[in-house]
């Protein structure tokens, strides 16, 4: 229940941060909702990790789906991906995703046990 | 709290996020570039995209609106022509500020510090501003800003460019920047100054004086002229053969030791230059009467030939106001509408290819370059320090010395590959101060032949071919320009500049140019060929284009009845004229018997082709892989030169010469012991030919179109082929449907004056310079098809027409 709440809240919040923030305000949500709601450092990982993955994914996938794919295949030869969307949607939400996980880890590991 | 794993994770987050907050050499900063908030993704354009909005801006005057159509082309409305101008700047910048900025930068010798620490660019970057092009842009700018009507567009067009800079946001960036990692920059009436001084290098750059030079020691003057044949036997010059000329203004005298101290002079001074503009960049252009078309209306037919590019060149649009209703194709960077039309008169442009370049050797009396000698007396050069930035590198400075003649281009501090350290000057009329915006103002809102007259007079630099037709039925075409009168082989090499006896002594009066009016034989034409025949007064050298022309006139000749259809066709012609007349001399020449199997097979499909240059065709691989390999066995033994910026003598020179004299001079191969005889060089020529077309067959590029390889690129070409289209289409550059490989009709325009007007045009691009939007290419395939779309010069009162996907309103405030 608390794993599933902080995903949707890392993601939602993460959103709501990026309409007005830097890219990187993604990490002060995820650490910030870590550092409210009480999981295992582990878990905590894996829910700042899901819910930006699930925040940049969805986003991008649904950008690129009203786009016809137009951009991204050719933004997916510029980075070598083979001119895959799928993979630079995918490539887009694990960078996201890497630095939520880790910065859910901080939030986590600071809270008093 | 648990210490370690806090501190692990932290650590492990901030590098991560610094590392992704970072450009790493090319790398953009990944963490932003992904960002679905703020990155490429935001450029990805959604379909049904609300293109809607209300803008107020405080430099208004009044009221404007914008109605985009279905091809994404506004159609602007403004209450006064400020407000106009304001709008267009700020729609150029709305869909191609990248593209803007980019020229601009190139024009002012900036790439380096956008682009990156690369010799190439940082030479690049020196030779622009060495040959004074922010010193003629800056010559410019004060003639501009001195005419009230020119001061005030300029500025409204900048303050449109600049609102729509300022409204940009870190996600609202065009893609590009977000790639190089840099933002735009505030606009300015430079700027404008400084693409208009980019295009005249474009068109008015080209000059082979330094080339000719050094062939001196190997060929005379007279050998020279023979290979630039600036008058061809089957020339049909812009101007009607038999026009009467008056007696020329000015005659201009040859100095008395031009003998000794230039014709005969053997200098060594090799240079080649580092950014030298295309030599096929033309266009064609034409304009039947009434009394050959159908309707009993003109019609006029425009298509420029530039390198093709995403973005475009060319932007579309129509400017409405009180005084203006005017539709064509404008340049992003400049305000104006170039090429098209208003309620009565249509205009178009085709380059001029004259010499305006001449080079003068320049004798410092030191390496300080601080004094020079001149009419005797040792004379002080005036120094520009320029300052190169160079992103990810330090500033590069460089000293120019500007002389009586011009800037001192090459010198000891830049020279690429110059012998015995000459110091070279460049007078270049494009340096002269000049108000070409005001041309187009006034063409804009030209209503009759007079205007049209007034508007051009002073058009000084790039010389064009303004054709021009009325709705009173007119036609009429005029060379325009600002041309020197040289005396017979001034200019061809270098000159010495010592004193002022080789400069230039004076200018072709703006009447004596080559023009006409309503000729007899009803149609004009202009296709980048020598303007007039050998009666005309004056030595006018230029890189003529001879082909396109005598094609354009052969088929307007026989045309009567003529529809836009026709025209429509006619532009897309890909009819070979070089090769008709060239095949009877090759295949009279070839020893058949002696041929290989490969060979003889190519030859047979050669004697069949129907001289198309069409897409499929395999005809017109091998003519042109025969004449290529010609032209090397001909050529290369004393011509040494075979690149774009050193070409050997055109196509249709080497035709008529061996046409008329098998034995030409050249033909025999100065390193043989033999002397090779016409028949000798054809076979050969044609043996070799067979062996690469062979190749090509096996690498299925036998197709003309295939061989050829035709691209469109992005500006930034190499770095992003996913940003660029190959175009499968035919045509050569002396064909008149003039697509090469990267370069051809990059604007295609018919518009007839009837009642209504009827315009047609099209281009190989898309409205909007953003490659993730639907519009960034939309065009192209109409245009390889060579079909057109319908130009529709919109009234206000047709706002709810369905063809109408958005409305911009602009209001002051």
């Amino acid at each position: 229940m608390k794993f599933l709440l902080a995903i949707l809240l890392t993601a939602a919040l993460s959103f709501l941060a990026g309409l007005y923030s830097p890219w990187w305000s993604i990490a002060v949500i995820a650490f910030l909702v870590a550092l409210l709601i009480k999981q295992p450092y582990g878990i905590a990982f894996i829910s700042g990790f899901a819910g930006i993955f699930l925040c940049w994914g969805l986003l991008a996938f649904w950008i690129d789906l009203k786009n016809n794919h137009n951009l991204s295949h050719k933004i997916a030869q510029i980075i070598p991906l083979g001119g895959s969307p799928v993979l630079l949607i995918l490539v887009t939400a694990l960078v996201g995703a890497l630095v939520g996980g880790f910065a859910a880890a901080s939030g986590s590991s600071l809270r008093q046990r | 709290m648990r210490i370690v794993p806090f501190i692990i994770s932290t650590v492990i987050t901030v590098a991560l996020v610094f590392a992704l907050n970072k450009r790493w050499g090319k790398v953009p900063d990944l963490g932003n570039f992904l960002s679905p908030q703020t990155g490429f993704w935001q450029n990805a354009e959604g379909d049904g995209e609300d293109r809607n909005e209300s803008l107020s801006f405080p430099a208004l005057k009044g009221k404007a609106s914008v109605y985009l159509d279905e091809r994404l082309v506004p159609h602007v409305f403004a209450d006064n022509d400020e407000d106009a101008y304001f709008v267009q700047g700020f729609l150029h910048a709305k869909y191609r500020l990248w593209q803007m900025e980019l020229q601009t930068y190139a024009a002012a010798g900036r790439i380096a510090e956008h682009l990156g620490n690369d010799p190439k660019f940082i030479n690049f970057d020196r030779e622009q501003r060495r040959s004074g092009m922010v010193y003629a842009a800056e010559n410019a700018l004060k003639v501009f800003e001195s005419d009230p009507e020119s001061k005030a567009s300029c500025d409204a067009y900048t303050a449109g460019v600049n609102a729509y800079i300022n409204s940009l946001t870190q996600s609202t960036l065009p893609v590009e920047y977000k790639l190089l990692g840099y933002k735009p920059e505030p606009w300015s009436n430079l700027k404008i100054a400084l693409f208009l001084k980019q295009m005249s290098k474009t068109l008015a750059g080209y000059d082979n004086d330094l080339e000719n030079t050094a062939t001196k020691p190997r060929l005379s003057f007279e050998d020279l002229m023979q290979l630039d044949k600036q008058i061809p036997d089957s020339l049909l010059p812009i101007v009607p053969k038999g026009t009467a000329f008056a007696a020329p203004d000015i005659v201009p005298v040859k100095p008395a030791n031009a003998d000794s101290l230039y014709f005969e002079k053997r200098d060594t001074a090799s240079v080649i230059q580092v950014s030298k503009p295309n030599p096929l960049n033309g266009s064609n252009n034409w304009v039947a009467s009434g009394k050959k078309t159908a309707s009993g209306a003109p019609i006029l037919c425009n298509d420029p030939h530039l390198e093709l590019t995403f973005p475009s060149i060319w932007y579309e649009m129509q400017i409405t106001t009180p005084n203006v209703n005017v539709y064509g194709a404008t340049f992003p960077g400049s305000p104006n509408v170039i090429i098209g039309f208003n309620d009565n008169i249509a205009w178009g442009v085709t380059n001029a290819q004259r010499d305006v370049r001449d080079w003068y050797e320049i004798q410092f009396k030191d390496d300080s370059r601080r004094e020079y000698i001149y009419n005797g007396n040792w004379t002080a050069t005036q120094f520009r320090i320029d300052t190169i930035k160079v992103k990810g590198g330090t500033d590069v400075y460089d000293s120019v010395a500007f002389t009586v003649f011009g800037p001192v281009v090459y010198d000891k501090t830049f020279s690429k590959e110059l012998s015995k350290n000459k110091a070279l000057a460049l007078r270049w009329t494009a340096h002269d101060p000049s108000n070409e915006g005001l041309t187009f103002y006034k063409l804009n809102r030209a209503k009759n032949y007079d205007d049209y007259l007034a508007a051009i007079k002073t058009f000084t630099c790039p010389g064009q071919n303004f054709v021009f037709e009325s709705r009173d039925g007119d036609i009429a075409i005029w060379q325009q320009g600002k041309f020197p009168a040289r005396w017979y082989g001034q200019g061809v090499y270098l000159m010495p500049g010592t004193d002022s006896s080789y400069q230039w002594q004076g200018f072709i009066p703006q009447v004596e140019n080559p023009h006409a009016l309503n000729p007899e034989r009803g149609f004009l034409e202009s296709a980048n060929q020598r303007p007039v025949d050998s009666t005309y007064p004056y030595f006018i050298p230029g890189n003529y284009i001879t082909p396109r022309g005598i094609s354009i006139e052969r088929n307007l000749s026989r045309m009567n009845n003529i529809t836009v259809d026709d025209m429509k066709a006619l532009q897309n012609n890909l009819y070979s004229v070089m090769a008709e007349d060239a095949r009877k001399i090759l295949l009279h020449n070839v020893n058949e018997e002696g041929l290989s199997a490969d060979a003889k097979k190519y030859l047979t499909t050669f004697k069949s082709w129907d001289l198309n240059t069409s897409a499929a065709s395999t005809g017109a691989t091998i003519y042109q892989t025969w004449m290529d390999s010609l032209k090397k066995d001909i050529w290369s033994d004393e011509w040494r030169r075979d690149s774009l910026r050193n070409p050997y003598p055109s196509e249709q020179t080497l035709v008529e010469w061996i046409h008329k004299d098998s034995a030409f001079k050249w033909i025999d191969d100065v390193n043989t012991p033999q002397h090779e005889t016409l028949r000798d060089v054809v076979t050969q020529a044609f043996e070799k030919a067979a062996v690469q077309l062979k190749k090509d067959e096996a690498d299925g590029k036998l197709q003309w179109a295939a061989h050829k390889d035709p691209t469109i690129f992005h500006l930034l070409k190499a770095a992003v082929p996913s940003f660029s289209r190959k175009i499968p289409v035919g045509g050569w550059s002396n064909v008149i449907n003039a697509v090469t490989d990267t370069h051809g009709p990059s604007w295609r325009m018919i518009v007839q004056m009837s009642s209504p007007t009827e315009a047609w045009g099209v281009y190989p691009g898309g409205q909007d310079g953003n490659p993730g939007s639907k519009f960034y290419d939309n065009f192209v395939d109409t245009w390889a098809n060579g079909k057109y779309y319908r130009l529709w010069m919109m009234k206000e009162s047709e706002k709810t027409d369905k063809r109408i996907i958005g409305t911009l309103t602009f209001n002051r405030g």
